[in-house]
């Protein structure tokens, strides 16, 4: 498995899966896939997954940790600006064909409509989370102001969620989904932080604790 | 098929149309057995739109109505393919997958209330009661896209001059059907069912307002609100209520589905105007199906020299 994870070729094939989703757009638009509606077809998938490629990123510290896997930090990066490309796919959509570029009314549109003003703040926050993903950029920062900084993520995909939820009209079962996921999620954080600060005040007492496996 | 006005075919012909949509449905599987074959059904069906071919009645002897627009019409498929008819789902390609068993033989249509003359409406009966129009319409949605449709049907008001509405009768109640053995989706759609909207008196009799029962030459594919429905082209589509069994005359404003879901964003009147906005989008433009950037929205979808004088006075901004 770590001879999988830190090879080479799983990160061109991670990058070229991660690219699909792109090219399935593609594929449907040369062959009358798009539907009636094609701008909305591409708004609404490219903001689909835009939520979940900041689903599959925020898996990464979980998975590592829960299935015994450091090496997947190395895909973090990549799923996280993979969701950052996506996101400006689905604002380009919003900017050309919704307001024909034009910033002005653009932005009144933001200041006016809660789940546009929502869905732009999500956009935004990943912005500088984008640009400061470079190994030089972190270096720069410091490794714990950089992290500080990236928990700006979290509320980038609270915003997501927020977003498709006060879009759809009656059928919510959708944002909805994504929501729980998003809630397992920071959730899970939120009880590792809990239980490391009890366990850091605590390791004597948690290692005695630990049962003694009589098969080993 | 042609429904000439020949009183020896009736609407139960129409029917005959399921032959001719397996045949069809036979030659795609074979081109989705292929496919499957190599392993990727599942991919060739999310990938590639279902094209669905409907064979319906069709119509001729159609009179052409001054009321038409002379704009270009929206394709066929596009008008079957992008269907907001929440009882088959509320993904807009889903019902056209979902409404083609949607049984629609010995159809009738109840007509009650403050009305001299009650009495049911068999399909047939409904095809005779006045000369079929061609109506090319504008239809605007309350999501801010548009269509234009060539719809078949006649001025409701023929009908409602048949039953003789009573003094009382001030407004007029429509109800959709329901079956939830027939639309399983309905449950997930977050809307109450079976569907139900209204009309002003007035408004009903607008020569304007459409019961409608074809398109595009033939008779209304499924998730087009077969066998027949409302047409308001002044209003937004939630109110042209589909594959309509009841209509009630009443002295009460009748309540209507998307209001009862959300009072604040879906008025009674839903007139199409784009100086109110929905609480969560504008109103002020809307994009053409088949067109990229979005054009500006028409007072009361530019009908309003046939409409507006039945709301003078009003303020359209409470009147929503």
């Amino acid at each position: 498995m770590h001879a999988l994870l830190t090879s080479k070729w799983t990160k061109v094939a991670l990058f070229l899966l991660c690219l699909v989703p792109l090219g399935a757009l593609v594929w449907r638009g040369f062959h009358h896939g798009l539907g009636a509606n094609p701008v909305e077809f591409i708004q609404l998938t490219t903001g689909d997954w835009t939520l979940r490629f900041l689903i599959f990123t925020l898996c990464i510290t979980p998975f590592r940790k829960l299935f015994h896997l450091p090496d997947l930090i190395r895909f973090r990066r990549m799923l996280g600006l993979f969701a950052f490309f996506y996101v400006c796919l689905h604002f380009l959509t919003y900017l050309g064909p919704d307001q024909s570029f034009d910033l002005g009314a653009m932005w009144k549109d933001v200041y006016k409509r809660p789940f546009i003003t929502v869905g732009f703040l999500g956009f935004v926050l990943l912005l500088p989370l984008a640009l400061t993903s470079t190994a030089g950029w972190i270096r720069r920062l410091g490794g714990k102001r950089w992290q500080i900084l990236h928990r700006a993520v979290y509320f980038a995909a609270v915003a997501g969620v927020i977003h498709y939820y006060w879009k759809v009209k009656s059928d919510v079962r959708m944002p909805v989904f994504y929501g729980v996921l998003v809630a397992i999620l920071l959730l899970w954080r939120l009880f590792d932080w809990y239980f490391k600060r009890r366990g850091s005040a605590g390791v004597k007492l948690s290692a005695q604790r630990l049962p003694a496996d009589p098969a080993s | 098929m042609f429904i000439r006005n020949s009183p020896d075919l009736t609407y139960a012909d129409v029917t005959l149309k399921s032959v001719y949509l397996n045949r069809r449905k036979f030659l795609g599987t074979i081109g989705i057995a292929g496919a499957a074959a190599l392993g990727g059904h599942r991919l060739y069906e999310w990938l590639a739109s279902p094209q669905t071919v409907y064979a319906a009645a069709k119509f001729d002897n159609l009179i052409k109505s001054p009321f038409s627009t002379t704009e270009k019409e929206n394709s066929f498929e596009d008008v079957t393919h992008y269907n907001n008819f929440y009882e088959f789902g509320t993904d807009k390609g889903d019902p056209a997958k979902n409404a083609q068993k949607f049984n629609t033989s010995n159809w009738v249509v109840s007509v009650e209330g403050e009305v001299a003359k009650p009495r049911k409406f068999t399909m047939d009966e409904i095809l005779k009661l006045a000369s079929l129009e061609e109506r090319i319409y504008r239809h605007r949605c309350v999501e801010a896209w548009s269509i234009v449709v060539p719809w078949i049907g006649y001025s409701f008001s023929n009908l409602v001059k048949l039953v003789e509405p009573k003094p009382k009768a001030d407004f007029v109640a429509f109800q959709s059907y329901y079956d939830p053995g027939q639309m399983p989706q309905a449950r997930w759609a977050g809307i109450q069912f079976p569907y139900v909207e209204g009309l002003r008196l007035d408004e009903a009799m607008n020569p304007l307002t459409l019961l409608c029962v074809g398109m595009y030459g033939e008779s209304l594919p499924n998730q087009d609100g077969a066998p027949v429905r409302m047409v308001i082209p002044w209003k937004y589509g939630f109110k042209s209520i589909k594959s309509l069994v009841k209509i009630k005359f009443q002295s009460k404003m009748p309540p209507t589905t998307w209001n009862l879901a959300a009072y604040n964003e879906y008025g009674f009147y839903s007139n199409v105007n784009p100086n109110v906005d929905h609480p969560r989008w504008s109103q002020a433009k809307e994009r053409r199906l088949g067109e990229i950037f979005k054009r500006p929205t028409l007072m009361f979808n530019g009908y309003g020299d046939q409409v507006a004088s039945m709301y003078n006075g009003m303020d359209l901004k409470k009147y929503y």
